[in-house]
């Protein structure tokens, strides 16, 4: 795991904080994602006005009204398109897109898989629970089967969805998992998400001690079983899941097969860390390869209020 | 009583199989009949299918200005058997229709392929001419000239420049003027291509001098050489996106849809020479989020698409508006419904569901344009009204404009101005009590852009107090949700009157037609024969559907002594709309719902048949 280097603070993590009142349940493991996000934005030092915060629908919806930077809290399943509609306008901002496991995986599924194969320079954070929790406690897509929370009226009798694989296959050129209620560990996650050039995502385990009795934080952190069923790939020194060469299709599919197998270890071992890594041109750097003047400055920022349009009215003549 | 339009308009007409080259022989017609300085409407009619089925172009052209086409034709030219005769014969079941013969002008031409062995008393016409026209040997003729006699078979595809070369000659219409369109239309390496076609029209020239003594009763001239004006020929989607990129769009998405994407792909052709971005997205629900965003972040953003692509608009349409985006503009290219329906035929079937385009009450601005220069300035204005007002704006077009092609003088761009709306500067880089969702007496509030300092600002699709945070307060409520449509009477008051309606012929007359879209063409022709019977005639166009300028229209129809009411759809969707707003009734209705346009003749024969006594309401369908 890398060391951030600490400079100079210019904006303090209290920059980061909004006075909106949270509203979130006590103990709930948004406030853990909450937190790390701050805590990312402040160990980067981006100054707030040169972010936005994309989110969909739910609890994980009001995310981008506790921290100050601009936000947009869109519509259900609606977040990635959202962000990527606003980082072609202004490419030189820090787009970070969060949203709940039904909101990315449910209702905007087609947008998570969409999303990866573009691969704008922009960062995907799911809060996953298992829930629909604003809705008081159905079963969300990675709800796995025959399990029944406590306001299911039956089991769910569906397979819950790996979104890892799903990333992998959709073509995500960073993708990771990370834990509520580890912090420290989320926090340099986020930092990595966001400096990856391409489209980041990161599933955070969530709680939701209210809804969710199934995976409670004494589920993740293994009382009954005597030790953590949190595996960290970061302490297996033989885990290397970034891409050398981009360009070796046989490195590419090794790494891709062994991060899918980690993401389907189930039970006693769930694996939190980086799962897979590659740098690959991104969306915007494609963009500018057809309009130059991109590599420089944001469209936002390019004379479009200028146009001659005779040239297209001679191509009529 | 035939007009001077009806007296010297020539309706020349070519069908054939799709992909059989209709459409590269039915424009370069209309850019040499351009070329020589006549005015050109022309319009296409094909099926949901890439290949094969039967599709036809019409080009209907005059000396003096023509917007409209008729059911007659006065050169019929058929690559296949099916345009003459229909596909009875292949579908014994619902044949789709029965050819064009029917229509063909006593003393017009038809020009077929005598290979077809057609007898002659199959066509059950004695007042027309028949011009067979053995198409291969004629190319055959043509490539011998090239050395490349015996390759005919894979130069099939030129058949049909052999039957548009047979029928401009005998319509006897200047064939130089045709040889540089066709120069024109195959340059650089396709320049090879342009002396075999330019071939096969003079061999195919030859042969009808050479075979057929008598000529079509109705001829074409070009104007002399110093009366040809230079003039642009335009369909509806390349005006449409040239008056977005002047506006200073900067990101266009859409999903594929019939008949909205040739726009798409127009302005995607030319992003790299105006930096503008297009993307295709994974659905509509993504086309428009994606605009959303990026109008959010302060560019100009659009999104085209048809009426099952509007249909999965509906959420982001209601989230532009509660957070108070400075647009998108939807580009609502209108075809046949409902649901998939007919999805490469007309209808203006859509209007009441552009002014519903979502749940909840909220403000929006609903602009149908009528013609080629209304689509240009109304989508270039339409942005101006996205980021003055803070609302999204649906431009309303129709199949029948998107594909239509029409001669036309450059579009005038001098009087288009940008106005980017109120955009907040903030008075200092720290926090300064900005508010995004300020309530003004307006209703409009100064929308910073993100990424500036001082700007921060929060805002979501839930109700939100002043500084974009969700509330469920009660007066707050009230006040947000007078805040955001008092924006309605904003707009209403500063749009100027040319964007709400337009008042065609005099103030006062003995008949008023009332419609919207594209019918206008048809109207404004067909006022002018209906004036030779003795009717003062005027027609009331209604443009501006929200908001809606219910004064205006309601002054105009108290003053109208018998108003017919002309929709191209099933209800009346623009009759509804004004009994809603104004109180008033339209008792005659002329309205048309086979996915065709209205004719001349419909429009003259239904507003005829609606005054009779004894019918109020006319369906119309000439096939």
């Amino acid at each position: 795991m890398p060391e951030t280097i600490t400079p100079p603070k210019k904006f303090s993590l209290q920059e980061y904080k909004t006075e909106v009142h949270v509203d979130w349940c006590p103990g709930c493991g948004d406030f853990g994602i909450l937190s790390s996000i701050q805590q990312a934005f402040f160990q980067l030092q981006i100054p707030p006005h040169r972010i936005a915060m994309i989110s969909g629908i739910g609890c994980s919806g009001k995310t981008p009204h506790y921290v100050d930077t601009y936000g947009l809290h869109t519509l259900h399943g609606r977040a990635l398109p959202v962000a990527t509609g606003a980082k072609l306008a202004n490419h030189q901002l820090t787009v970070v897109a969060v949203g709940g496991d039904g909101d990315g995986y449910g209702i905007g599924a087609g947008y998570f898989v969409n999303s990866g194969r573009r691969n704008l320079d922009m960062t995907y954070i799911v809060f996953n629970n298992g829930v629909y929790g604003l809705t008081k406690g159905q079963a969300s897509p990675t709800l796995g089967k025959g399990l029944q929370t406590k306001s299911m009226p039956e089991p769910s009798i569906q397979e819950g969805v790996n979104p890892l694989a799903v990333a992998l296959g959709a073509g995500y050129t960073w993708i990771g998992r990370g834990y509520a209620l580890d912090v420290k560990s989320l926090v340099s996650l986020i930092v990595q998400a966001i400096q990856h050039k391409g489209t980041s995502f990161l599933d955070v385990f969530q709680t939701c001690p209210v809804y969710n009795d199934l995976r409670t934080k004494e589920w993740y952190a293994g009382d009954d079983i005597g030790r953590t069923r949190l595996r960290r790939l970061d302490a297996d020194a033989s885990w290397d899941p970034v891409v050398k060469d981009p360009a070796n299709l046989d490195e590419v599919v090794q790494k891709k097969t062994r991060a899918l197998q980690t993401s389907y270890e189930t039970g006693d071992s769930l694996a939190v860390g980086l799962f897979y890594k590659i740098d690959l041109p991104t969306y915007d750097e494609q963009l500018a390869g057809k309009v130059p003047a991109l590599k420089e400055h944001p469209l936002i920022d390019l004379p479009l209020y200028q146009r001659d349009v005779t040239p297209l009215f001679d191509e009529l003549a | 009583m035939p007009t001077e339009l009806s007296r010297r308009e020539l309706s020349w007409v070519i069908g054939g199989p799709q992909g059989g080259g209709i459409n590269a022989s039915a424009e370069i017609y209309a850019k040499a009949l351009t070329r020589g300085g006549l005015h050109v409407f022309a319009n296409i009619e094909f099926h949901s299918n890439i290949m094969g089925k039967h599709s036809y172009y019409r080009v209907t052209a005059a000396p003096l200005p023509v917007r409209s086409h008729v059911d007659e034709i006065h050169m019929l030219v058929a690559l296949d058997q099916e345009s003459l005769f229909g596909d009875a014969l292949e579908r014994k079941h619902y044949p789709s229709h029965i050819g064009h013969v029917h229509r063909v002008a006593p003393g017009g031409g038809i020009v077929y392929d005598a290979d077809l062995k057609i007898d002659p008393a199959q066509f059950k016409r004695d007042d027309i001419r028949l011009y067979p026209v053995p198409y291969f040997e004629v190319l055959e003729e043509a490539l011998k000239q090239l050395g490349k006699g015996g390759q005919s078979r894979k130069y099939i595809v030129m058949r049909n420049t052999v039957a548009l070369g047979a029928s401009v000659a005998l319509i006897g219409y200047d064939e130089d003027l045709l040889f540089e369109a066709i120069r024109e239309s195959f340059k650089g390496r396709k320049a090879e291509a342009a002396e075999m076609n330019v071939l096969a029209v003079k061999a195919a020239a030859d042969y009808v001098r050479a075979h057929f003594q008598e000529r079509p009763a109705r001829r074409l001239a070009a104007l002399p050489a110093e009366q040809r004006k230079p003039r642009i020929l335009i369909k509806g989607v390349q005006a449409v996106g040239i008056a977005k990129i002047k506006a200073g769009l900067g990101l266009q998405t859409y999903y594929p849809i019939s008949p909205a994407t040739d726009e798409s792909v127009y302005l995607e052709a030319k992003g790299p020479q105006y930096q503008l971005t297009v993307v295709q997205a994974e659905d509509e629900i993504a086309s428009i989020n994606m605009a959303i965003g990026a109008a959010h972040m302060g560019i100009r953003a659009a999104t085209s698409t048809a009426g099952p692509g509007f249909a999965l608009m509906s959420e982001g349409f209601g989230f532009a508006a509660i957070t108070e985006a400075p647009g998108p503009v939807v580009f609502l290219w209108q075809r046949g419904g409902p649901s998939t329906g007919l999805p490469t035929r007309t209808e203006q079937a859509d209007l009441q569901f552009a002014l519903h385009p979502a749940h909840g009450d909220f403000p929006h601005i609903v602009i149908a344009s009528g013609d080629i220069e209304e689509a240009f300035v109304d989508s270039f204005e339409s942005f101006n009204w996205a980021d003055r007002y803070q609302v999204p704006v649906i431009v309303l077009l129709e199949k029948f404009l998107a594909s239509s092609l029409f001669t036309s003088d450059r579009l005038d761009t001098s009087k288009l101005k940008i106005d980017r709306g109120l955009v907040y500067q903030p008075v200092s880089p720290e926090k300064n009590g900005y508010r995004r969702h300020a309530i003004t007496a307006d209703g409009i509030s100064p929308r910073a852009l993100p990424g500036t300092a001082g700007g921060i600002f929060s805002t979501t699709s839930d109700e939100h107090d002043p500084e974009g945070h969700i509330t469920e307060g009660i007066e707050n409520r009230i006040t947000m949700m007078r805040k955001r449509m008092v924006k309605l009477q904003t707009a209403a008051r500063e749009i100027p009157e040319s964007f709400k309606f337009k008042l065609h012929g005099p103030r006062r007359a003995d008949l008023t037609l009332v419609g919207w879209g594209t019918t206008k063409g048809a109207i404004l022709d067909g006022m002018t024969e209906l004036e030779l019977e003795g009717f003062s005639v005027n027609f009331l166009q209604v443009r501006l559907m929200r908001p809606f300028p219910a004064q205006e229209v309601e002054a105009v129809l108290r003053d109208a002594k018998r108003a017919v009411l002309i929709e191209a759809n099933y209800s009346g969707q623009l009759g509804a709309l004004i009994r809603e707003q104004t109180g008033i009734a339209l008792d005659h209705r002329v309205l048309k719902y086979d996915g065709r346009p209205f004719s001349r003749n419909e429009i003259v024969d239904g507003v005829r048949e609606a005054l009779s006594e004894r019918t109020k309401e006319v369906m119309v369908s000439h096939a």
